[in-house]
C-alpha cells in the first residue's frame, strides 16, 4: 500500500460545558471572556486527526499534518494536550478562533497554508477535517478548502474509511439515520469526518516530546491571518432561550426519562 | 487483555516535576531564566541526552494548565522578585488591592451553633451593626493585612506563567498526565511512574490499555499539593520528621461570580469575614475588574461537625444580609474546592531525600497566621531552582545531603522560615474554641510568635462527635435514626435534612447564584472525567467503612461524588463528579489498622476534575 499525505484541518473551540456568552465587542462579535475559556481541538476535527494517525500507522510512508488556526499563544497551550495523542506535524496559523469568522476567509487561509506545505504530494493527498465545527456548525469550510485545492472527490459526515491504498471505501452519514457507502479511486480526496470509530487515544508524553520538536518551530513560523466578517454586517448576537434543570437519577427506565422530557418540553 | 503483553515504556530526563501550580511555576520560571542565559554552557547540558539542553518536564494531573482552585489575594513578594515589572492587570482578572475590611457576621437565622462567648460577642457587636447583622472591624492587624498586595485568579496566573514558560521552549509542560507514584530504589527516588491508561474503574486493563510510563530523572521535584499522590506516597514511605504531624486541614470552596450591573463594590476590594455561618468558618470576597468577584469560605478540620459540608454553608454564607445586599442579582461563573494543608511548619515533611525535593503547599509552606500560601509556594519553587542551578554549576548530584545544604539551607535562611516560625503555633488556640483561637492568633501575630495560646493537636477524627452527640438537645436520636434511614434509602447525604431540621432555612434556588450542588458542578466547575482511568478515591478496607456510622466522607464531599453505599457499607464513588479537592482523605473517621495517622481512604492520582481556569 502506498502511503498517504494526510492534511487535517482542525481549529480550537471552547472546552465542552463552558458557559458561553456572545457579546458585540469593538472588533465585532465575540465571546465574553474568550481569553479565559479553556480551549480544545474542535471535537469533529479531533476525531479526524485520530483517524488520520490510525490510517498513517497502517500505511507505510504516510505522513500527517495538522493545519490549525487560532491565537498563537492559545495554540501553543492546546498543543501540549494534542501532541500527546498522535504523531503529526503542525502548520500553525495565527488568527482569531471562534465561530464568528467568515467560513470563506477561513477556507482561503487554510487552502493557502496547505498549498505552502513543502514536500506535500498532492497526488497522495487526503484532506481531513470535521464535518462541522462546535464553534459554528457551518459545515461548509472543508468543502470550500477542497474546492480551492481542486479536490473533486468529497465526502461529508464520514464515519469509516477503508483502503487498500488505491481505492477508498467510505461510509458517510446520510439522511434518515442511514449510511451511504461509496467507493472511488483515490487519493486525492476530501473527507469531512463525523465521529469516526476510534476512541480518544491515551496521553503519551514521549510522543508529545517528539511532536514538540517540530511544533515549537511551527508556532514560531505561524503566519498572521487577518480575519474579518467579509461583507457581512453583524447586527447582534444573542443566545437562544433555554432552560436548564439538572437532577441526578439512577436506574430510571428510559421510558420514564423520555416521558418526563416530553412533559417538560410541553410545559415550556 | 494481558497486562504483560504491553511493555511499560520508559524515558530518561534530567528533572521531572510533579504538578503545575504556583510552586512549580516559581521553580520552572527561575530555572528557565537561567537556561535561557546559559543554555550553551556545559553545566546546563543534559546528562541523559548528550548534546541537548537540560531535559526538564512537568506533568500536571488536571486536563489543562490552570484548572485548579486557590487563594487569590497575595502580597506577591516572591512573585514580584521573579518578575520585577510585574503588573497584575496584565493577567485577566488581576488587579491591585484597593481596600481591605474585616467583617464580623452575626447569626441572622438563629441556627448557627454559637458558644456562650460567641453569643456575648454577638450582643456586644449588635450595638454597632446597621441592621445587616454585621460589624466592620476598622483595624486589621498588620500581620493579616494585604493592602499592598494583588488580587489574582490563580487559574489565570498559572496560565500566564505557563505561557511564558512554554514560549521559551526550554521546559515542557504536559497536562492531563497524572503521576501515580515515585519510583524508589534503595530509598532513593529515581523517577516517577505515570498513571495507567485504558483501564476500568479498578485499574484492570481494558481496550486501549497503556501502562503508565516510567520517567527516570536525576531529580524529581514534587509540587503536587496537599493531597498529591506522589507526596503522600513519599510520606508513607519515609514518614514525617520526628515531632511533625499533619492534623490541621481545611476545605476551601469558592465561586467566581458576575456581580450585578449596579454593584457598588469597587475592583480591588477585599473582605474577610468571621462568625458565620458557623463561628469556625471564615469567608472571603475579592472584587476583581469588570464586575467580577471571587468569594468563598474555609471549613476547617477543627470544626468538629459530623455533617461538615462546604457547599451548603457556602450558600448560607452568601445569603447573610451583609453579603446578600451586595451579591443579590449576581451570577455564578465558576466554582470549585480544594484542600488546604494548614499545619504549616508543624506539618513540614522531609523536604529532600536522595533524588527528590518537595516544594509548595505539600511541603508545609502555607502560612496559617497570615492566611497566605500562593506566594510562599512560589518562593519555595524559586529557592529550589536556585539550589538546582548551584548543583548544575558544580556538577553535584541530587543527594539528600547535597540538597539539604543547598535547598533546605536556603529555605531555613529565607523570610519563609522566619514567618513560618512566627505562625507555627498561631492556630493552636482554635483547638480550644473559636474565641480562644482568635485571641491566640492575635497574640502570636502581635508578639512575633513569642507568646502563643497552647492547644493539643488531636487528629480530626479523634474529636469528631457522633451525629447524635452533635445534635443533642436539638434533634432527638430517634428522629436522627429515621433521617439516616431515609437518606440511606435515597443514597443522599445527611446534612441538608439535618441542617434544615436544626433551623437552617431552605435555599431558595434562583438558577443563577443559588443553584443545586449538581448544577454547581456542571455550570460552575464544568467537571469532567475522561474515560479509561482507574478510580482515584479508594476505600481500602471495606470492614472499616461498614463499621463507620458518621461517614463524614459523604458529608464533606465537595462534588457529591461520594454517596452512601449499599446498606450503609462502603460508600459509592463517582469519578465523574469529583473535583479532586481531597477533603475525603483527612475527613475519614476510620484509621487504618496499620497506621493510626492515615484514614481508610486512599487518594490516588486521577485525571479530570474541574474544567475552569477562572478560579
Amino acid at each position: 500500500m502506498a502511503g498517504f499525505h494526510i492534511v487535517v484541518c482542525g481549529g480550537m473551540v471552547p472546552d465542552p460545558l463552558q458557559s458561553l456568552e456572545p457579546v458585540v465587542g469593538p472588533d465585532g462579535p465575540a465571546l465574553k471572556n474568550e481569553a479565559m475559556l479553556p480551549m480544545v481541538l474542535d471535537p469533529w476535527a479531533a476525531h479526524s486527526l485520530y483517524e488520520a494517525a490510525h490510517l498513517a500507522a497502517h500505511a507505510p510512508g504516510s505522513k500527517v499534518w495538522l493545519v490549525s488556526l487560532g491565537p498563537k499563544a492559545r495554540l501553543q497551550q492546546l498543543m501540549m494536550s494534542i501532541a500527546q495523542k498522535v504523531s503529526f506535524e503542525l502548520v500553525a496559523l495565527d488568527g482569531a478562533a471562534g465561530g464568528f469568522s467568515d467560513a470563506y476567509e477561513i477556507a482561503r487561509a487554510l487552502a493557502e497554508a496547505i498549498e505552502g506545505i513543502p514536500d506535500l504530494d498532492r497526488t497522495r493527498l487526503l484532506l481531513f477535517g470535521g464535518c462541522a465545527s462546535a464553534a459554528r456548525d457551518a459545515g461548509v469550510t472543508m468543502s470550500m478548502v477542497a474546492e480551492r485545492l481542486g479536490l473533486t472527490e468529497q465526502f461529508l459526515g464520514v464515519d469509516m474509511l477503508e483502503t487498500d491504498g488505491d481505492r477508498l471505501r467510505i461510509k458517510e452519514r446520510v439522511e434518515g439515520g442511514r449510511y451511504r457507502i461509496s467507493e472511488c479511486d483515490a487519493p486525492p480526496a476530501m473527507l469531512a469526518w463525523a465521529t469516526g470509530t476510534l476512541p480518544i487515544p491515551p496521553n503519551n508524553p514521549q510522543l508529545g516530546m517528539q511532536n514538540m520538536r517540530s511544533i515549537m518551530p511551527a508556532l514560531a513560523r505561524a503566519k498572521s491571518i487577518p480575519l474579518g466578517s467579509g461583507d457581512v454586517a453583524f447586527g447582534a448576537v444573542e443566545r437562544p432561550v433555554q432552560r436548564r434543570e439538572t437532577r441526578v437519577v439512577k436506574d430510571m427506565p428510559p421510558e420514564d426519562i423520555a416521558r418526563e422530557i416530553v412533559a417538560w418540553m410541553r410545559e415550556g | 487483555m494481558s497486562e504483560e503483553a504491553i511493555p511499560r515504556q520508559s524515558m530518561d530526563v534530567d528533572i521531572a516535576c510533579v504538578g503545575f501550580g504556583p510552586a512549580t511555576g516559581g521553580f520552572l520560571t527561575t530555572l528557565s531564566q537561567a537556561l535561557e542565559e546559559r543554555a550553551t554552557e556545559p553545566a546546563f547540558q543534559s546528562r541523559v541526552a548528550p548534546g541537548l539542553p537540560l531535559q526538564v518536564v512537568c506533568f500536571e494531573r488536571a486536563d489543562d494548565l490552570g484548572f485548579g482552585v486557590s487563594g487569590v489575594v497575595t502580597r506577591a513578594r516572591g512573585i514580584r522578585a521573579s518578575f520585577p515589572e510585574f503588573d497584575p492587570t496584565e493577567i485577566p482578572m488581576g488587579t491591585k488591592v484597593a481596600s481591605e475590611r474585616l467583617v464580623y457576621l452575626q447569626d441572622p437565622v438563629g441556627a448557627s451553633r454559637r458558644s456562650p462567648g460567641i453569643r456575648a460577642l454577638d450582643r456586644l457587636s449588635g450595638v454597632a451593626n446597621n441592621g445587616d447583622h454585621a460589624v466592620e472591624v476598622s483595624a486589621i492587624p498588620d500581620f493579616l493585612r494585604k493592602d499592598d498586595g494583588v488580587l489574582l485568579s490563580i487559574g489565570q496566573f498559572n496560565q500566564w506563567v505557563a505561557g511564558r514558560l512554554m514560549s521559551t521552549g526550554l521546559v515542557q509542560l504536559w497536562p492531563g498526565m497524572p503521576v501515580s507514584q515515585p519510583l524508589i530504589e534503595d530509598d532513593r527516588v529515581v523517577g516517577i511512574r505515570l498513571v495507567d491508561q485504558g483501564t476500568d474503574r479498578t485499574g484492570s486493563p481494558e481496550s486501549g490499555y497503556m501502562p503508565g510510563m516510567d520517567v527516570h530523572a536525576g531529580l524529581v521535584v514534587v509540587g503536587d499539593g496537599p493531597a498529591g499522590a506522589v507526596g503522600q506516597r513519599l510520606d508513607e514511605r519515609f514518614g514525617l520528621p520526628e515531632g511533625k504531624h499533619q492534623r490541621d486541614w481545611a476545605v476551601g470552596m469558592k465561586m467566581v461570580v458576575d456581580l450585578p450591573e449596579d454593584t457598588a463594590l469597587e475592583p480591588g476590594t477585599v473582605l474577610h469575614t468571621i462568625g458565620y455561618p458557623e463561628p469556625e468558618i471564615f469567608g472571603f470576597l475579592y472584587v476583581q475588574p469588570e464586575r467580577v468577584a471571587s468569594l468563598g469560605i474555609f471549613v476547617p478540620s477543627w470544626f468538629a461537625s459530623p455533617v461538615r459540608t462546604g457547599y451548603r454553608y457556602l450558600q448560607h454564607w452568601m445569603m447573610h444580609p451583609y453579603l446578600w445586599s451586595r451579591l443579590q442579582g449576581s451570577r455564578m461563573r465558576s466554582w470549585g474546592a480544594k484542600t488546604l494543608q494548614e499545619s504549616g511548619l508543624r506539618g513540614e515533611p522531609h523536604l529532600v531525600g536522595d533524588g527528590y525535593a518537595r516544594i509548595g503547599e505539600g511541603s508545609g509552606s502555607t502560612n496559617v497566621l497570615t492566611g497566605s500560601g500562593v506566594d510562599e509556594a512560589w518562593t519555595t519553587g524559586v529557592l529550589l531552582a536556585e539550589a538546582v542551578i548551584e548543583h548544575l554549576e558544580r556538577d553535584v548530584p541530587f543527594t539528600r545531603d547535597a540538597l539539604t545544604n543547598s535547598y533546605v539551607a536556603r529555605r531555613r535562611s529565607s523570610w519563609l522560615q522566619t514567618e513560618a516560625k512566627v505562625a507555627e503555633k498561631a492556630r493552636d488556640g482554635f483547638q480550644r474554641g473559636v474565641l480562644t483561637g482568635l485571641v491566640g492568633m492575635g497574640l502570636s501575630g502581635i508578639t512575633g510568635g513569642r507568646i502563643n495560646v497552647s492547644g493539643s493537636h488531636p487528629h480530626p477524627r479523634d474529636r469528631m462527635p457522633s451525629v447524635e452527640e452533635y445534635y443533642e438537645g436539638r434533634i432527638p436520636a430517634e428522629e436522627i435514626a429515621s433521617i439516616r434511614e431515609s437518606c440511606q434509602r435515597s443514597r443522599a447525604s445527611l446534612h441538608d435534612v439535618l441542617m434544615e431540621r436544626a433551623g437552617w432555612p431552605p435555599i431558595p434556588h434562583d438558577g443563577k447564584l443559588l443553584v443545586s450542588h449538581q448544577d454547581a458542578l456542571l455550570m460552575g466547575g464544568k467537571v469532567q472525567a475522561p474515560p479509561g482511568y482507574p478510580d482515584h478515591v479508594v476505600f481500602l478496607y471495606p470492614h472499616l467503612c461498614e463499621s463507620c456510622e458518621v461517614q463524614l466522607c459523604v458529608e464533606v464531599c465537595s462534588g457529591q461524588a461520594i454517596t452512601p453505599g449499599e446498606g450503609g457499607g462502603v460508600p459509592d464513588f463517582d469519578r465523574e463528579k469529583c473535583v479532586h479537592c481531597g477533603a475525603c482523605v483527612w475527613s475519614c473517621t476510620r484509621s487504618r489498622e496499620d497506621e493510626s495517622e492515615r484514614g481508610n481512604i486512599e487518594f490516588r492520582a486521577g485525571a479530570g476534575g474541574l474544567h475552569s481556569a477562572e478560579n
